[in-house]
């Protein structure tokens, strides 16, 4: 038989209820590998517990015969941007270091209330700000994956939904919550060889979710593959009354209506993504992507999004915008670090405690975000970037007059090893050049695996879809998965 | 007159004010502007806090819908332009008692546009423009005295909802000033958007102030630099801060100094503004629209809802008193207070005839409200309790002082006039038979009056109706009286 970790949502959630394991034998299982696996600093909290109670109550409803819930027996892993009751919440900074909410996040709660299980909370670049899992307080997390030449250079398992990408590379978990602001899901999904999907903006409650860029922030899932996907964003998804931005709709049956084939569908190859510099191999991935499109009965159209090349300057002067706002509440006052040099001030207080609490990432942010924002910059920063953003929804709303969906790479690289980006912040934020136009036009957005590099590492392909359009990414992801048949995984070597 | 001629005399000549006022009102309402947090005054300290009010990592704020429609209701009762489309902006600063860092307001795109106040100043009538009305959260509460070391926080007020009712620079004297606020605070109470209770702070207004001399025959000259003092709470002592800032500034201004623009505070003790924050440090705001905050669009139904929900305004109901036969003056006083506005039309409901009504209202029941220090929500006395007495006095049942005696009763017991009459017998008489015998016995033991009065000191018929009723027990009705009295002594 199988190992246990080896399985994905779709076969725990069946198996528990076939009743070929029991539920409090995965969570054991998961539980005993995520011990295991600490050198890869994939988690900052274990929660064996959670993942057992949550199991045992799966195991019991269904000795009694009671309907499974959707994730009964699935253990997963909670990205700690996600507030969870009585759980240590940090957003991986110092300055909430030993913040326990006394709340739960709504899609955290979505989650258990459809059965699933805790196995901890997930490392994070600091505050989400990051493209590497490098900006962490509680350290680098590791990818699973190494280079195939010989060298053991550590590798970054993207961001900053690192942590969660590299559990579920390493089979730590069968699937984990990500959050993406311009790429945050997908960039480490392609890095680490798994699947993962930003819905459309307001699908995922932000409610109890710590604030990066408000009008970016999305949660979504990563998993193992596509259909895990649509599982675990049926559970997570739905209006929330308590984020104003949450879109009052059903939550569609995604699972039940996956259908890999692409006929009548037209699929767009969007020119300005072909990006100066771009790898041979990152050429080559998007080619066979067509193809596969093709071959699933796609129609191949070109399309132009002209203000692609605005898009990632656009990002970088509203995201920090939001964070500089949304950041401001950490000031030593309420929660977390407090920092109060003798005989100092309010003010000094604050400028302490935010000095010592934020990482450089953050600082960055922080001050491009109050840089843009003020009073004499403002309209030639922050008010030129809305208008790009604008733009750029526009750019998709016209290629959506000759196609349906929109296929790219996901990055524009294979994963990188640690510590080779972090001295130019400038080029880490060239990863997010294929994520970020998406995300700042709200719609939803996938990167499933395509293959691999000369050096053996995963490479992802994305499909971009119209608002509400879930269904039509995780078919067009499917078709591509099942064409790439990508079974490649990370040696284990920890 | 239909203009101000309220002067600052200088050494150089006369001085003219020009008056804006921005005022903040709290919205009634049972829940803060973005929570679902109590709002009630007076609660312990940190009490009514909600975790979005904290700012706990994750929390959004979500409108509640009754505070927008407050001020919606108050921006149709002052005729100002209701906008479709509103958006909530952040005003980031630093501030302890600022949990989130930044304040949700409206800067860019307030929910009420322009519209107008009309007050009534030193005898005469002016319409005062309002440029604004926007909402946003109040702050909470610092105190520094409360512990050596630290501050003390509470968060109660924080994200309690506000109306930023700005008005444009259109007053001329502290009497305007003044009247501006009273009758601001008037509408308010009538649309119960806001209680208007200024002690408590649930309305307070930041006063700006500048002079510049007058043009040649009324001409426009350009405004000074202003000053902006905060957080004043009363009529009074807007009118003070007015009447001082503007001295002081025409001081400053014929010693050859200028204006700082800058924020002052009133302190009323010692009657005079000082500066709090100068320009310089004026922080950087760092607007932006709130991204978790969808723009506002109301719909149609919306905004029939909130104006078919309005009251009879002051100005109306003042209108519709007059034409029923209530003079201006007391028409004025009866609707200055919604209370009293209410009392009295409860009183019309009753059936009584309005002009005597009013009259009874000012005099006896606010005299006896003022002597029994309660005021009129309070009156021992409910407008059908009033409206019988005043039927007994119409229908000729008691006369002008019986009616007293018996309201005296009235607010000892909170007894029904019917039955206070019915039960001391304090029903006037008109029976001449009565009347006559005792007017006979007066005259009998006055005999020398009698013989003045014929004689022709006319005074002493007061006398004569005076023994009468006393006589009587005041019980006798002063015509008859008058009418007998007159035949018996010829």
């Amino acid at each position: 038989m199988t190992e246990l970790t080896d399985l994905g949502v779709r076969a725990l959630r069946d198996g528990v209820r076939e009743g070929a394991f029991s539920a409090v034998e995965v969570a054991e299982a998961f539980s005993a590998r995520v011990a295991a696996a600490s050198v890869l600093n994939a988690f900052i909290v274990e929660t064996p517990d959670h993942a057992l109670a949550a199991a045992r109550e799966a195991d019991r409803a269904r000795a009694a015969g009671e309907a499974p819930k959707p994730l009964a027996g699935v253990p997963i892993g909670m990205k700690d941007l996600f507030a969870t009751k009585g759980v240590q919440t940090t957003a991986a900074s110092h300055i909430l270091e030993g913040f326990v909410p006394e709340y739960e996040s709504t899609v955290s709660q979505n989650l258990w209330d459809a059965g699933a299980g805790m196995l901890g909370k997930l490392n994070l670049d600091q505050f989400a700000m990051g493209s590497s899992n490098e900006t962490s307080f509680f350290g680098n997390v590791l990818s699973p994956w190494r280079r195939n030449d010989g060298g053991n250079a550590p590798l970054a398992p993207g961001g900053s939904s690192g942590g969660s990408s590299s559990a579920i590379a390493a089979r730590l978990c069968p699937a984990a919550t990500g959050t993406d602001t311009g790429g945050s899901i997908r960039q480490p999904a392609a890095f680490t060889g798994i699947a993962g999907i930003k819905p459309t903006y307001g699908r995922c409650s932000r409610w109890g979710t710590v604030a990066f860029a408000s009008s970016l922030d999305q949660a979504g899932p990563m998993a193992r593959d596509v259909t895990d996907c649509a599982i675990m964003l049926e559970a997570m998804a739905g209006f929330d009354a308590k984020d104003a931005t949450s879109l009052q709709l059903d939550v569609p049956k995604w699972e039940a209506g996956l259908n890999p084939s692409l006929a009548g569908k037209r699929i767009g190859i969007p020119r300005e993504y072909r990006v100066d510099n771009m790898p041979e191999e990152i050429e080559a991935l998007w080619q066979q992507g067509i193809d596969w499109a093709k071959d699933a009965g796609a129609e191949i159209v070109e399309v132009s999004l002209p203000h692609t090349k605005y898009a990632l300057p656009a990002y970088y002067i509203i995201a920090p915008a939001e964070a500089s706002s949304n950041l401001a509440r950490y000031d030593g006052v309420r929660f977390g670090l407090r920092d109060l040099p003798a005989g100092a001030g309010l003010q000094d207080m604050y400028a302490a405690t935010r000095a010592a609490g934020f990482g450089d990432e953050v600082k960055r942010r922080i001050m491009i975000g109050t840089y843009v924002l003020s009073a004499g910059f403002y309209d030639a920063y922050f008010t030129q970037a809305s208008k790009v953003r604008t733009l750029i929804a526009q750019d998709f709303d016209k290629a959506w007059e000759t196609c349906d969906l929109l296929l790219t790479p996901t990055a524009p690289s294979a994963a990188f090893a640690l510590g080779e980006k972090s001295a130019d912040p400038l080029a880490m934020y060239l990863n997010d050049v294929f994520t970020v136009p998406s995300s700042l036009a709200g719609l939803p957005a996938m990167s499933v695996p395509g293959g691999v590099d000369k050096h053996g590492l995963p490479l992802g392909l994305q499909i971009i879809g119209k608002a509400l359009d879930e269904q039509g990414v995780l078919n067009a992801g499917l078709a591509l998965e099942q064409r790439a048949g990508f079974t490649a995984r990370a040696e284990q070597w920890w | 007159m239909t203009e101000s001629t309220y002067r600052i005399q200088g050494a150089t000549g006369e001085w003219e004010v020009v008056i804006g006022l921005e005022v903040h009102a709290q919205v009634t309402s049972q829940a803060k502007l973005f929570s679902g947090a109590a709002t009630a005054f007076g609660a312990e300290p940190n009490t009514q806090v909600s975790l979005v009010d904290a700012a706990m990592p994750g929390m959004l704020p979500v409108p509640n819908r009754e505070c927008i429609r407050q001020a919606v209701r108050t921006g149709m009762a002052i005729d100002a332009q209701i906008n479709r489309w509103s958006r909530f902006d952040r005003k980031n600063y630093f501030y302890a008692d600022l949990p989130q860092g930044y304040q949700i307001s409206q800067l860019y795109h307030p929910i009420v546009g322009e519209g107008s106040v009309e007050i009534e100043a030193d005898g005469y009538t002016k319409v005062i423009g309002v440029e604004r009305i926007h909402v946003e959260q109040d702050a909470g509460k610092l105190m520094h005295d409360q512990h050596p070391t630290q501050s003390y926080v509470d968060l109660n007020r924080s994200g309690v909802a506000l109306m930023e009712i700005v008005s444009k620079p259109d007053m001329r004297s502290p009497a305007e000033a003044g009247a501006y606020l009273a009758k601001l605070r008037s509408v308010l109470r009538y649309v119960g958007s806001c209680d208007g209770n200024m002690d408590q702070g649930s309305m307070r207004a930041d006063v700006n102030v500048s002079v510049r001399k007058p043009g040649p025959n009324g001409e426009e000259t350009p405004f000074g630099t202003r000053t902006e003092t905060k957080n004043v709470n009363s009529v009074r002592f807007v009118m003070a801060v007015v009447e001082h800032e503007a001295r002081r500034q025409v001081e400053v201004l014929e010693d050859g100094g200028t204006i700082q623009q800058e924020t002052r505070l009133y302190d009323p003790d010692r009657g005079v503004t000082r500066s709090m924050r100068s320009k310089e440090d004026a922080h950087d705001y760092r607007y932006f629209p709130d991204p978790d905050l969808l723009p506002l669009e109301l719909d149609e139904a919306f905004l029939e809802e909130c104006r078919a929900s309005l009251p009879e305004l002051p100005d109306a109901k003042r209108a519709r008193y007059v034409a029923g036969g209530v003079t201006l003056y007391n028409a004025a006083v009866l609707t200055a207070e919604v209370e009293t506005a209410r009392w009295f039309d409860a009183l019309l409901e009753a059936g009584v005839a309005a002009g005597p009504a009013s009259n009874w209202v000012t005099s006896e029941l606010f005299g006896a409200l003022n002597r029994l220090g309660k005021d009129i929500a309070e009156s021992p006395v409910s407008p059908a309790q009033a409206a019988a007495l005043l039927a007994l006095v119409a229908d000729g049942t008691l006369s002008g002082s019986l009616a007293k005696q018996v309201f005296e009763v009235m607010l000892e017991t909170g007894q029904d006039p019917a039955a206070i009459v019915e039960e001391r017998g304090l029903k006037q008489t008109s029976d001449t038979g009565a009347i006559d015998a005792v007017i006979a016995e007066i005259m009998a033991a006055n005999a020398d009056k009698v013989a003045d009065y014929r004689g022709g000191k006319d005074k002493l018929f007061g006398f004569f109706v005076g023994q009468t009723m006393k006589a009587m027990g005041g019980k006798a009705n002063p015509g008859v009286v008058n009418e007998r009295l007159k035949a018996a002594l010829g």
